[in-house]
C-alpha cells in the first residue's frame, strides 16, 4: 500500500508540473481585470467578482465558431462574446468557452452550464418559452447553394414540383423552414449531420441543392470557386441573438446596451470583417436590438 | 411532457419508419447471414474462406462504417441500389421506391452487418447438434444439402433462436444511426428535429423515443424467453 501511495504522490507532482508547463506558455493576454460597480446582487456583479465567466458557443461553425489548431474557437460569434465580456470588466484570457451545439443550447442554459451562449442562435417564439434572447447582433437569411452551372433551380419554390431533392441538417431551422416548400419531405429533403455530407451528396447526385443560412454557404463557395452558386435571395430572415436565462432582465439589458455601444464604436464591425467578412457576406446596417 | 401529446404523429411516424426498416433488414439478414452460415460449414474449401471473410469483414467492422460505406462510396461507384426497388413491396414499404436512395443505402448497411452475426448465432445452433447425428446422416447416403435440410437445421435451429433474437433486438436498437446518414423521420432523427429545431426539452423526448424502442423489443425479448421455456421443456 504505501508504494501505491507513493505512486498517487508522484502523478499528482508530475501531473501539477505539466499543468503548469500548460499555464506557462500564454502570449495573448486579454487585458486586467477591472472591478466595475454593478448594482448589488445582479448577474453582472457577481460574474466581475468572480473574475471567471462560461460561454458557450459552436466549436464547427466556420466564421462564426471553429475550434481549430490552435485549440480556441474562433470566429465572429466569439468576438461578439469577447466584446461583452471585455464590458463585464472580465478579461478575455478568463472566458471559458464551452461547447453548445444546436442540440443542447436550451438545456445548457437552463441547467446553468454556461452564463450565456453565442451560437448562430436564431431568435425565435419557441425558443424563448425556455429562455432569453439579447440582440439580435446579426441578421442572417436562409439561401440555396446550387452547382454553378444548374439553372433549373432559382429560389426556394422550385422544390414544390416535387421533383428537385434538397440536403440541409438535421435538426437546424432551415431544414424546418424548407419543409414548408417541399411537396413531399420523404422524397425530397435529405438531413445529415454535418453540411460536409450534403456537400458530398450535391456532387454525387443524390441531391440538387443544399439549404440553410446564407453565410455558411457562402463559405462553400468561397473555398471551392467556380464550383457552386447561390440559388437567389434569403428567402428568410434568421435573426441570431444571444441566449441569457429567461428571468435574468438585467443581464439582457446589459447585453443589449453593450452591443449598441459595439453597433456606434465600430468594434462590433470589426469584429465581422476579421472573420466571417473574410467568406464575402455581407454585414448589413445594424440590427436593432429587441428589448421585449 | 407536453411533446408526448403534441407531437405524437411525429413520435408514430418515427416509429413507423423505424419498424419498416427494422422489419426489411431483419428479413434480408436472416436469408443473408443463413446463407452465409452454409457457406462457412460447407465441405468446399474456397466457399468457406469466402464465408469467413464475410464474418471477418462485417463483425469487425463499425456500423457507422459500414453506414457511411454504403451511403457515400455506394454513390461514388454510381449505385443508387435501385435493385431494391422491388415491385409490390414498394407499396407497403413505400422509402424503397422513392428517389432518394438513403433509406436503400441504410438497409444495405443493416443487412450486411447484421446478417455476419447471424451467421454465427446459426452456426453456434449448429455445432450445438451433436456431431454424432450428421455422421449418422452422411452413413444413410444422405447429401450435404439433405443432410442439412432434414438433419441438422431443424435440430440446430432450437438451440439458434435465442441468440438469434438477441441479434435481432441489437439491430433494431442499432437502427438509431440511420437518421445521420440521411434518412429523414425514423425514431432518432425525429429527437433531433424536436429538440434542436423545436427547442422541446432533451430528456422528455429522449423517454418519448426510448418508449418506440422498446415497444419493439420488449414483447421481442418476451416471446424469446417463451420459446426458450418451452424448449427447456421440450429437452427433458
Amino acid at each position: 500500500m504505501r508504494f501505491t501511495r507513493a505512486a498517487v504522490v508522484a502523478t499528482a507532482a508530475a501531473l501539477t508540473l505539466g499543468l503548469t508547463a500548460c499555464g506557462g506558455d500564454k502570449t495573448e493576454s486579454g487585458g486586467t481585470g477591472t472591478a466595475k460597480s454593478f448594482a448589488a446582487g445582479s448577474t453582472m456583479e457577481k460574474l466581475n467578482k468572480a473574475q471567471a465567466i462560461k460561454v458557450g458557443t459552436k466549436f464547427d461553425q466556420p466564421g462564426f465558431g471553429l475550434k481549430g489548431l490552435s485549440g480556441k474557437p474562433e470566429g465572429f460569434d466569439v468576438e461578439v462574446a469577447k466584446i461583452i465580456v471585455k464590458e463585464l470588466g472580465i478579461p478575455t484570457d478568463k472566458i471559458e468557452f464551452v461547447e453548445t451545439t444546436s442540440k443542447i443550447r436550451e438545456d445548457a442554459i437552463v441547467n446553468n452550464n454556461v452564463d450565456f451562449i453565442v451560437a448562430t442562435y436564431t431568435i425565435n417564439d419557441k425558443r424563448k418559452e425556455r429562455i432569453a434572447f439579447a440582440g439580435p447582433y446579426y441578421e442572417a437569411g436562409q439561401n440555396i447553394l446550387v452547382k454553378a452551372d444548374d439553372a433549373t433551380i432559382t429560389g426556394p419554390d422550385a422544390f414544390k414540383a416535387g421533383d428537385k431533392k434538397v440536403c440541409s441538417v438535421t435538426g437546424s431551422t432551415p431544414a424546418e423552414n424548407i419543409k414548408t416548400y417541399v411537396k413531399d419531405v420523404a422524397t425530397q429533403l435529405v438531413l445529415f449531420d454535418t453540411y460536409d455530407k450534403c456537400i458530398s451528396a450535391l456532387d454525387g447526385g443524390q441531391v440538387n441543392a443544399v439549404t440553410t443560412d446564407n453565410v455558411i454557404l457562402l463559405g462553400y463557395v468561397a473555398k471551392n470557386e467556380g464550383k457552386y452558386k447561390l440559388a437567389g435571395d434569403n428567402f428568410t430572415k434568421e435573426p441570431y441573438g444571444i441566449g441569457v436565462k429567461i428571468d435574468d432582465k438585467d443581464f439582457r439589458s446589459f447585453i443589449n446596451d453593450t452591443l449598441e455601444k459595439a453597433y456606434k464604436d465600430g468594434s462590433w464591425k470589426k469584429a465581422w470583417d476579421d472573420t466571417a467578412g473574410k467568406f464575402g457576406a455581407e454585414l448589413g446596417s445594424a440590427p436593432a436590438v429587441n428589448r421585449y | 411532457m407536453s411533446v408526448w401529446v403534441d407531437k405524437f404523429d411525429v413520435f408514430a411516424g418515427g416509429f413507423w419508419l423505424t419498424l419498416q426498416i427494422c422489419v426489411l433488414a431483419a428479413i434480408g439478414a436472416l436469408v443473408l447471414g443463413a446463407v452465409v452460415a452454409v457457406l462457412r460449414i460447407s465441405p468446399v474449401p474456397p466457399l468457406r474462406a469466402l464465408g469467413t471473410a464475410y464474418v471477418t469483414i462485417f463483425r469487425n467492422m463499425p456500423l457507422t462504417v459500414v453506414m457511411f460505406f454504403s451511403a457515400f462510396a455506394l454513390p461514388a461507384l454510381g449505385s443508387n441500389a435501385d435493385f431494391l426497388r422491388i415491385p409490390g413491396l414498394e407499396l407497403v414499404f413505400t422509402r424503397l421506391g422513392t428517389d432518394l436512395p438513403y433509406f436503400r443505402f441504410a438497409l444495405i448497411a443493416l443487412t450486411l452487418y447484421t446478417a455476419a452475426f447471424v451467421c454465427e448465432a446459426l452456426r453456434a445452433g449448429i455445432n450445438a447438434v451433436s456431431p454424432g447425428q450428421a455422421e449418422a446422416a452422411r452413413s444413410l447416403g444422405l447429401t450435404f444439402t439433405q443432410n442439412l435440410r432434414y438433419v441438422v437445421l431443424p435440430q440446430s435451429w432450437k438451440a439458434s433462436i435465442v441468440p438469434l433474437g438477441s441479434v435481432i433486438i441489437a439491430m433494431i436498437k442499432n437502427s438509431a444511426l440511420i437518421g445521420f446518414f440521411g434518412v429523414v423521420g425514423d425514431l432518432s432523427q425525429s429527437a433531433d428535429q424536436l429538440t434542436s429545431a423545436e427547442g422541446y426539452a432533451f430528456i422528455p423526448v429522449a423517454i418519448g423515443i426510448s418508449i418506440g424502442y422498446l415497444i419493439m423489443t420488449v414483447p421481442l425479448g418476451a416471446l424469446l424467453d417463451r420459446i426458450e421455456r418451452r424448449q427447456a421443456v421440450a429437452a427433458r
